[in-house]
């Protein structure tokens, strides 16, 4: 039943070497780059500035929710702005861009065995569009009639509409501008991880000996190639509509008055096509997520992970699945109740393999040998934070409870606790994991534990009071509420409350950036291994990686990514490139 | 949107095709060591760069199909009034085909190894391809000249963004076809310009069927041939 070889005397891969790329300059090897760690570098650098501006824009729209009227300087209007560019950036520029762009090319090589990505001339280019991309969305900032406020959805007919901040101005042009350019950059990038993961693995390094970082990285790049489309499609038409006066969304409309020029469009067939992107976008950010949490928990409870080809198997039917729930975002839109009896089933069928997930992982923790190192809190917190978000999820996933709860607080709790905090905490512990690989040196622990304990107690005190302010029916996307019927005084106090938490969590984020540029100097010196993990990126002859990854010869896998304390090894851990069989007669867990 | 969940299931389907061959209910954990029988799962046969083309024409694909279905949701509207289609686009499509022949022949002459007729091959299909191009430009022209203009009905934007958005691609890959004629004019070597000229007939051999399903949609024979499609159903 078990099926051993005898290992020894493997000859080397007989698949030619892929001619490398080596740089002749400053310049080639550290800007223009075509090494995939330094574009990784590039893209989380890039997409940790844009962030640090979403961050602080939700610091602004705090100011105005927990102090309405002591700040003159945030109008309405300003307030829509911060909104939609809060939400955009979140989402697209830093989630989608640190996991995919940012993850994906530092691991998917490292961990796959290869030297770099298939495509490498490619790669860069994705990063310098990316990067235009963001330049051109900060370019609104500055521009006549500042960025956009449609909301991060950017609905139109009001999109493009002189009432909303940038409609008839810049604002909404760059906004779409800035999003085709992102889309372009990144179906670059995803060609090449795709076809790294599918071209690119070492010898031995079949499919299911991948680790599951490397699984959901895959799929959700997958599912980004053929998502992202729809929201190409449907901004390359709402720039039609908006600057050559085209129908497509806008219908017949009267503006103060006047009769615009448009006619007969459709704003729920933007609604669709937003939401064919936009549902599996959820996904996109939490796969990557899901795969690295797993490999987080299992390398630091020193365990194999529970039940492998099910994490495997949920990762590629969330994928699946994800295309066909994307009208539970447009209950309230009017559309025909059997639709909504159909994606709120297949919204609820979506639960099963992410609940196989959650008790993977915990039953990967039961009776592990945890180490509670600042990674393995961060994928604790992980856990415990996505199964409240999911849980509300659920309760949103019902059209009968989904239409009172539609556009209130609750609906920002819900998908803050869900897709931004529960991924963003996973972000921070595989920096705190992967930093030593990266820079050779560890973060400060005394720092970290606070950056967690602070990030992880505030984000609950942050986001699980507005599922009450939801519920008592305050509504979201409103810049001042102060003298409605539903703004009890102790609503008003609650919104006071979480401001201060919002800024407390957010200087935490301060310190881990200190963190992070003081241990590249100060930090303590790592070694090749530190946490003794098994995955190749931890085998590389030197640390940092050099080019090439790997020395003279691609590593040859023997063995799967979890094995931690096998019984009967000497080490409790055997990287993926030792030879040899440890206990042939080991059941599966 | 309907054509775009098709589309997904027939990648859904080459996916699954393709997973169900990967040993997904392998049991990794008691598996060590090289066993002959994974060799095989290590990496396809196919040139690295076909796949990547491949992976590429899927969301090339994936683009046109929601295009196809914004079109076909929005044509349900009341506003919508079907422009007449230029006659020259019927040439178009015949000197399109023409590219993608030469290009056939184009692969057919490197595999034998004759550069000559290789660089027959990829001359003829540049300027067919460009002729293409001018021809759609014509074509616009004529429109607009008649008065069917990009703003003034839904089916003429329509018209106007798909065929430009068709042409754009077109215009990408001449980028390619260029770049592989300056290797078969310089003397690259075989069994490069080989896979360089493959790439080139595979990439327009997609865009010709994409051109194709463009044509029957912007006719009105694709939305004739649903409404039959719906009337068996029901």
């Amino acid at each position: 039943m078990v099926d051993v070889t005898p290992a020894d005397a493997v000859p080397p891969a007989e698949v030619g070497e892929v001619e490398l790329y080596h740089p002749h300059s400053w310049w080639t090897k550290y800007v223009f780059s075509q090494d995939a760690k330094v574009i990784a570098v590039q893209y989380s650098a890039t997409a940790t500035a844009i962030g640090l501006v979403a961050l602080v824009l939700s610091w602004l729209m705090r100011l105005q929710l927990g102090f309405p009227g002591t700040f003159d300087f945030i109008t309405p209007e300003a307030y829509y702005q911060f909104i939609t560019m809060h939400g955009m950036i979140m989402v697209i520029y830093l989630l989608t861009a640190l996991f995919l762009g940012g993850f994906g090319n530092y691991l998917i090589p490292l961990m796959v065995g290869a030297r770099d990505m298939v495509f490498p001339y490619v790669n860069m280019l994705s990063y310098w569009i990316y990067l235009l991309a963001v330049l051109v969305l900060v370019s609104s900032f500055f521009a006549p009639g500042g960025p956009t406020g449609a909301g991060w959805t950017l609905y139109p007919p009001q999109a493009i509409m002189s009432g909303t901040p940038g409609g008839q101005d810049w604002g909404i042009i760059l906004m779409l501008s800035s999003l085709i350019l992102f889309i372009v950059g990144f179906t670059m990038g995803g060609l090449n991880y795709v076809v790294t993961v599918l071209q690119g693995r070492t010898r031995g390094m079949t499919l299911m000996r991948l680790p599951l970082t490397v699984w959901g990285i895959f799929t959700a790049t997958v599912m980004a190639l053929l998502a992202f489309p729809a929201l190409f499609v449907a901004c390359v038409m709402m720039l039609l509509d908006r600057v050559l006066g085209t129908s497509f969304f806008m219908p017949a409309i009267v503006e103060m008055g006047e009769q615009l020029q448009h006619n007969g469009g459709s704003p729920i067939l933007f609604q669709h096509l937003f939401w064919f992107f936009g549902h599996p976008e959820v996904y996109i950010v939490a796969l990557p997520a899901f795969g690295i949490v797993s490999d987080l928990i299992s390398t630091h409870a020193r365990k194999n992970i529970f039940g492998y080809r099910m994490m495997v198997w949920a990762i590629i039917a969330i994928g699946a699945l994800s295309f066909v729930v994307w009208a539970h975002h447009m209950y309230v839109s009017g559309m025909n109740p059997y639709f909504g009896f159909f994606f709120a089933t297949t919204t609820l069928i979506i639960a099963v393999p992410t609940a196989i997930k959650v008790y993977n992982w915990v039953l990967t923790l039961w009776r592990g040998d945890i180490h509670l190192t600042i990674p393995m809190l961060f994928a604790l917190a992980f856990i415990v934070t996505f199964v409240n978000g999911g849980l509300t999820g659920l309760f949103l996933g019902n059209v009968v409870v989904d239409v009172p709860l539609s556009d209130t607080m609750f609906v920002v709790a819900h998908f803050h606790m869900v897709m931004g905090v529960a991924p963003i905490l996973v972000i921070f512990g595989a920096i705190y994991h992967w930093y030593p690989k990266v820079t050779g040196r560890m973060l400060d622990e005394t720092l970290g534990r606070f950056h967690f304990w602070v990030t992880f107690v505030g984000a609950y005190l942050i986001f699980f009071p507005m599922h009450y302010l939801g519920l008592m029916g305050v509504p979201r996307r409103y810049a001042e509420l102060t003298d409605m019927t539903i703004m009890t005084e102790s609503a008003r106090h609650l919104n006071s409350f979480i401001s201060i938490m919002a800024f407390i969590v957010g200087f935490a984020q301060m310190v881990f950036l200190f963190n992070l540029i003081w241990s590249i100097r100060h930090g303590r010196e790592a070694g090749g291994n530190p946490w003794r993990a098994t995955t190749l990126e931890w085998q590389t002859p030197q640390t940092p990686p050099a080019h090439g990854n790997f020395g003279k010869e691609l590593p040859i896998v023997y063995r799967w990514a979890y094995d931690y304390s096998v019984p009967g090894a000497k080490e409790d851990c055997i990287p993926q490139n030792v030879p040899g069989d440890f206990a042939p007669s080991r059941e599966p867990a | 949107m309907s054509v775009i969940l098709v589309f997904l299931l027939v990648i859904a389907g080459f996916a699954g095709w393709w997973l169900s061959h990967q040993r997904l209910t392998a049991k990794p954990w008691l598996e060590q060591g090289l066993a002959g029988d994974f060799v095989g799962f290590d990496r396809s046969a196919l040139p690295t760069a076909k796949i990547g083309l491949g992976v590429f024409l899927a969301v090339v694909g994936c683009l046109f199909s929601l295009f196809t279905s914004a079109y076909f949701m929005r044509m349900g509207l009341p506003d919508w009034q079907p422009l007449p289609l230029p006659r020259l686009l019927w040439l178009n499509t015949g000197v399109l085909v023409l590219s993608s022949v030469a290009l056939q022949c184009a692969v057919v002459a490197a595999r034998k190894g004759q550069v000559d007729n290789v660089r027959l091959g990829l001359a003829t299909a540049g300027f067919t391809t460009l002729a293409f191009l001018v021809g759609q430009l014509m074509a616009w022209w004529q429109l607009t000249g008649d008065g069917y203009l990009l703003a003034s009905n839904p089916a003429n934007s329509f018209f106007y963004l798909i065929t430009g958005m068709h042409g754009l691609h077109i215009l990408g890959g001449l980028v390619g076809l260029g770049r592989t004629s300056i290797g078969a004019w310089n003397g690259a070597r075989p069994e490069r310009l080989r896979l360089s000229v493959e790439l080139c007939a595979m990439y327009w051999h997609f865009l010709l069927f994409v051109w194709l399903c463009i044509f029957a949609l912007l006719a009105g024979w694709a939305a004739t041939f649903i409404d039959i499609c719906q009337r068996l159903m029901t």
